[in-house]
């Protein structure tokens, strides 16, 4: 048993209402600067769609993270053997075309324009070359469904779908969508550090953030394709890749992430995961249909005498374990298993879980009410069983967030439903006592454990929320430093820009 | 005189140059210790201009090399007038090949909007005098045949009088106006190294073959009790 502590994260779908605020909190302090204008370290995407970059789920488009190779569990981009000799041309590289051409508005002229008949206007100027340009894509192009009939039609989580599934989601009366933001994973396998010929990418030992060393990168563009989520960038001015950090200046100082930090739907937990490093290589070979439970079996219970003496003997400290004991993401992957991977099936083993977002269920208006498709004399019993009449397949959810085993995913609406039905009950009062507890029955769950998962969901304090561990960093430094010289110090280190000098 | 200057003095300089300048460069600025790849801003034109280039100048580049390190191989190597041909012929294919693809890479940079803006002077400096010094060597192997033999009694003689310190440049000072164009192209691309992105060619990442796929990065590693020296 090698025990490791990981900052993890959870995003609980439902409270996410897409305002992009956590995209605009990372773009102002990390990638406002040349070369990065097209960089998203967190973006928010509208699902269903195609994502940024554009159609990045579609593994055979940009070969990203492993596949399964008889026992053998291989990078879906090339061997070691292919990446050295694909080093001057890499054929899955996306393009900043699969983004989008930043651009910026001719601002003077709205000022400098002579006197004439006309408004003057400001033309979109290309950030790359400076020229007039036509923008024909931006970082969030099919936000809520816009352009839908290009890029919601061509969701790769379709593939799977019934025609009449297809259908259903088209259907304007019937449209449906949600919001996926997305930032790096800070995966346990991740492709980006096995992809680099330069040995750039490295995963920080203590508290598993991914970081990619500036001065080590050599441009060779391999942990783009590698990365299945395509959360590493080319800098195209200073050739570096870049990726997100998880605000790690600020987590070393106690703050949650930027992006953590200004979320207006507070969706957004952060917290430490103990688990088990040996076991890596086999949760990510693990076969499909138990791919979500390998991953949550790798994470181990912080309250288990062994697991704590085990990551004693591997230098985590007491103040770690204690804070991995109370880490809202364990509750929600490991205790409640709510929380699901992205793609599982990308075998990367990501470190962010989302909640899935309730499904909408189908309704009619009668008689000026609405109701729900089912539901009148029974009262709202047939909520219970509503999976089946959701306007978003389970087939399409299980494609996201299980690697297609719908039961996983109807296993976490089940208890989902119980905790709505079970707090309308409470609340509301409309839900009867035995409706209540069928739910409980059929979302395999009770009612203390409703009541957390509602008190954790709905009404969590800010260090509820986030409980951002110890990083120590004056352990980290003291090899070199004296801490308390460094205390002083802090901050006041030489940096240079980011820039090629010569 | 002047061939003391050019084949004795430049070809040092060239190379203490290379050296010095790389190693400053190395240790002062390593982030800028790459290529800088525009593949990101273009990809159709830099595929059917860099492949053909890089693997065409590399062979020829490793021929050179051979042939120098290993004389005696090398003449047994040409010694028959069929493997002779074969090679004279791959080598001008290859060079072929280069001088297509460098010169589609050449186009794409002056044509392409988003690659210009990441072309430097020292870029275009460096791709004129590699244009040149690739055009001479296929215009030698054209009409100075057979370069692969003769390269040997005259090319590698002076190479080694300078590699062990007894620079002797009467064995290339009678060669052809063109012949020592070429090898002094040669040594002004050595000198150039340094100052361009060409130093990515003394980066590439040979330890890929043999390094764990992940890397994990402690600042003291303990494990089960015991801590891990580095």
């Amino acid at each position: 048993m090698d025990i490791r502590a990981q900052v993890s994260m959870v995003f609980h779908l439902d409270k996410c209402i897409g305002c992009h605020t956590c995209s605009i909190s990372c773009k102002n302090i990390w990638t406002d600067r040349k070369g990065t204008e097209f960089m998203w370290w967190n973006n928010v995407e509208t699902k269903p769609g195609t994502g940024y970059p554009t159609l990045w789920e579609d593994q055979e488009k940009y070969k990203g993270g492993w596949v399964q190779d008889g026992d053998r569990l291989r990078l879906k981009l090339q061997g070691r053997f292919g990446a050295l000799s694909s080093l001057f041309f890499n054929p899955y590289l996306p393009t900043v075309d699969d983004y989008y051409e930043p651009w910026t508005y001719q601002y003077d002229e709205l000022f400098n324009a002579p006197e004439g008949d006309d408004q003057p206007t400001a033309r979109p100027i290309s950030m790359i070359t400076g020229k007039y340009m036509d923008i024909e894509a931006g970082p969030n192009w099919d936000d809520d469904l816009g352009g839908s009939p290009v890029y919601a039609a061509n969701d790769p989580n379709k593939d799977g779908l019934t025609d009449e599934e297809r259908a259903q989601l088209n259907e304007v009366q019937r449209v449906v969508f949600f919001y996926l933001p997305r930032i790096c994973n800070h995966c346990l396998n991740p492709g980006c550090v096995a992809a680099c010929p330069a040995g750039a990418i490295y995963k920080r030992g203590e508290d598993g953030v991914v970081l990619l060393k500036q001065d080590q990168c050599r441009a060779w563009r391999m942990c783009i394709s590698g990365c299945p989520y395509k959360k590493t960038y080319y800098n195209w001015s200073t050739g570096k890749a870049e990726k997100c950090i998880l605000c790690y200046p600020r987590l070393e100082s106690g703050q949650p992430p930027a992006c953590f930090h200004s979320c207006v739907g507070r969706i957004r937990y952060l917290g430490v995961l103990l688990y088990d490093a040996d076991r890596i290589l086999d949760t990510a070979s693990s076969s499909e249909a138990v791919l979500v439970e390998a991953q949550r079996a790798i994470i181990q219970d912080p309250f288990d005498p062994q697991v704590v003496s085990a990551a004693r003997a591997n230098g985590i400290s007491d103040a770690m374990i204690a804070s991995a004991r109370i880490s809202p993401v364990y509750k929600f992957v490991k205790q409640w298993m709510l929380a699901l991977p992205l793609h599982p099936e990308f075998r990367t083993i990501p470190m962010l879980y989302y909640v899935p977002p309730m499904l909408p269920v189908l309704a009619a208006v009668k008689n000026g009410l609405y109701n729900v498709v089912g539901a009148g004399e029974n009262g709202l019993a047939p909520l219970i069983s509503s999976l089946e009449k959701a306007r978003l397949p389970l087939r399409y959810m299980a494609s996201l967030f299980a690697a297609g085993n719908e039961e996983t995913v109807a296993a976490v609406y089940r208890k989902l439903i119980a905790v709505r039905l079970y707090m309308r009950h409470l609340t509301v009062k409309d839900v009867s006592l035995a409706e209540a507890n069928q739910a409980l029955n059929v979302g395999q769950t009770t009612a203390e454990e409703v009541q957390a998962i509602f008190r954790l969901t709905a009404t969590p304090t800010f260090e509820e929320r986030f409980v951002v561990p110890p990083m120590e960093r004056e352990v980290a430094i003291e090899q070199t430093l004296d801490p308390f010289t460094h205390k002083t110090q802090a901050g006041f280190g030489f940096r240079q820009a980011p820039e090629r000098r010569w | 005189m002047i061939d003391l200057a050019l084949f004795v003095a430049f070809p040092y300089v060239a190379v203490i140059l290379a050296i010095v300048v790389g190693l400053y460069r190395y240790y002062t600025d390593r982030f800028s210790y790459s290529s800088l790849s525009s593949q990101f801003l273009e990809n159709r034109t830099l595929f059917w201009g860099s492949v053909p280039f890089h693997y065409g100048i590399l062979v020829i580049l490793l021929a050179h090399l051979l042939a120098l390190l290993f004389p005696g191989l090398w003449s047994s190597l040409i010694g028959a007038q069929a493997r002779l041909y074969v090679l004279e012929v791959t080598g001008l294919a290859l060079a072929l090949m280069a001088i297509v693809g460098m010169a589609l890479l050449f186009i794409r940079r002056l044509n392409n909007q988003r690659v210009l803006m990441v072309t430097s002077t020292i870029d275009w400096i460096f791709l004129v005098v590699l244009l040149a010094q690739i055009l001479l060597g296929f215009w030698v192997a054209l009409f100075f045949r057979w370069g692969s033999d003769w390269y040997l009694h005259t090319a590698v003689p002076w190479l080694i009088s300078l590699a062990t310190l007894s620079p002797q440049a009467q064995y290339v000072s009678v060669l052809p106006f063109i012949v020592k164009l070429h090898m002094l192209g040669g040594f002004l691309i050595i000198a150039l190294f340094p100052f361009t992105r060409l130093v990515h060619f003394v980066t590439f990442p040979i330890t890929y073959f043999w390094r764990p796929y992940q890397v994990v990065i402690w600042n003291r590693r303990v494990r089960a009790g015991v801590e891990v020296k580095k």
